[in-house]
């Protein structure tokens, strides 16, 4: 059964914290409304959020493909060289017998950034070029669904942590994967400030 | 059945979608809908919200022993063995002159982990006993467990990379050990145990 939407349901929204329902105003781009209660963030409308979130993403893909195909860190002990990716870092700690810290750190740090990216740019692209994306509303699910399981910034954090302990013992070389992967930090980061859900759906509702 | 608030969603007989935050109707009597526009199940409070928060809690709370007591790795240098707990850890940069690491491991390792599994123990109790001490604080409180429960996965990271950089046979290699999995269970279970709860819920009574 699907439900109804309440004739003015533009105006009117529940909030997400403790479901005071709030009229909601019209709210200029930049602007942000929260709840008269609790504080909770309604609404946060951005600046042309399509198409900077697009932008924003689009870059960060390239950085994604730059931090995951060179090494990110060179470890030089004696003259001995590792180099180590993201991908064969995960790699060496399943054979090592701890898959299931290989396939937390995997998801973490490479699969759920790489989903998070697709989703974005899977929905916002079409969206720009003025078409409905197949399957939007399974991809937007997705896509909220997968961000707290995003979590690169914390990956840069464990590098730096990394690093200090590694200091004493050996020449730490930081490799070009690291300068994209600080990047794509901030460039998704940005991206995922500026996108708006909401922006999507008014959009598509427009179109139809 | 909680008892309603006054100028709630719910007491209007809507609902908002926990996916795309329409918020829509419920058709009368019904006992399933879906969103209009996304598609998602319509549920006015999180389904099982207090039951699942309860189970990954404690789930967590057992974790929590084995992630501190054991190490996380063991670090082999010139066929001398070292292992590592978190608290080690941070001492080992504290002893190294790197204090501000120190506060951040610290921090996101051993007090932001402490802190959500009170937070959210908190919160169930307050819950269960209706209770109406300060709901916008408590509302808070949850909104902070929820953004920075991610942060406690740094040593996760930091063992994966030296795993990863660290293999050079008998000069130098370090090793995930069973402490490192526990402690990444705490992470992921306390993430489950604040995305189950429900902060309407602390409103419904208050």
């Amino acid at each position: 059964m699907v439900a109804s939407t309440p004739t003015d349901a533009s105006r009117w929204v529940a909030c997400l914290d403790c479901d005071l329902l709030c009229h909601l105003p019209a709210l200029p781009e930049g602007a942000s409304a929260s709840c008269s209660r609790c504080g909770g963030v309604l609404r946060r409308r951005r600046r042309n959020s399509i198409e900077r979130t697009l932008a924003f993403a689009l870059a960060a893909s390239v950085l994604y493909v730059v931090a995951n195909s060179f090494p990110f860190l060179d470890f030089d002990m004696k003259g001995r060289v590792t180099e180590t990716t993201l991908v064969t870092g995960v790699v060496d700690l399943w054979k090592q017998g701890v898959p299931e810290i290989a396939t937390l750190v995997g998801f973490t740090a490479v699969g759920a950034p790489l989903v998070q990216l697709t989703l974005l740019l899977y929905v916002l692209l079409p969206v720009y070029l003025g078409r409905v994306p197949w399957g939007i509303r399974r991809a937007s699910r997705l896509l909220r669904r997968v961000q707290p399981w995003s979590m690169m910034e914390v990956f840069l954090v464990g590098i730096l942590v990394a690093i200090t302990k590694l200091v004493d013992m050996a020449r730490v070389i930081p490799g070009l994967a690291l300068w994209a992967f600080a990047g794509l930090i901030v460039v998704l980061a940005a991206a995922l400030s500026s996108f708006d859900p909401e922006a999507v759906w008014e959009r598509l509702e427009h179109r139809r | 059945m909680r008892g309603t608030q006054a100028g709630s969603a719910q007491a209007a007989g809507c609902a908002t979608c926990h996916d795309c935050e329409l918020l829509c109707a419920l058709p009368a009597g019904a006992h399933e809908a879906r969103c209009p526009r996304c598609d998602a199940m319509l549920h006015s409070r999180k389904p099982r919200s207090l039951e699942r928060t309860w189970a990954f809690l404690i789930a967590a709370a057992i974790c929590y022993l084995p992630a501190n007591l054991l190490p996380i790795m063991k670090i082999t240098s010139l066929g001398r063995a070292q292992a590592d707990t978190i608290m080690s850890g941070v001492v080992y940069l504290l002893t190294h002159g790197m204090w501000p690491l120190a506060v951040v491991v610290f921090t996101a390792s051993i007090f932001v982990p402490i802190m959500k599994i009170v937070i959210l123990l908190t919160l169930l109790v307050s819950v269960h006993r209706a209770s109406r001490w300060r709901p916008v604080d408590r509302t808070r409180l949850y909104r902070l467990t929820e953004a920075i429960g991610r942060w406690s996965m740094v040593d996760v990271f930091v063992v994966t990379i030296l795993v990863a950089l660290v293999h050079l046979g008998n000069l130098a290699t370090v090793e995930a050990e069973a402490g490192a999995v526990f402690f990444g269970s705490v992470v992921v279970l306390t993430m489950l145990s604040a995305e189950s709860f429900d902060p309407r819920l602390i409103w419904d009574r208050a």
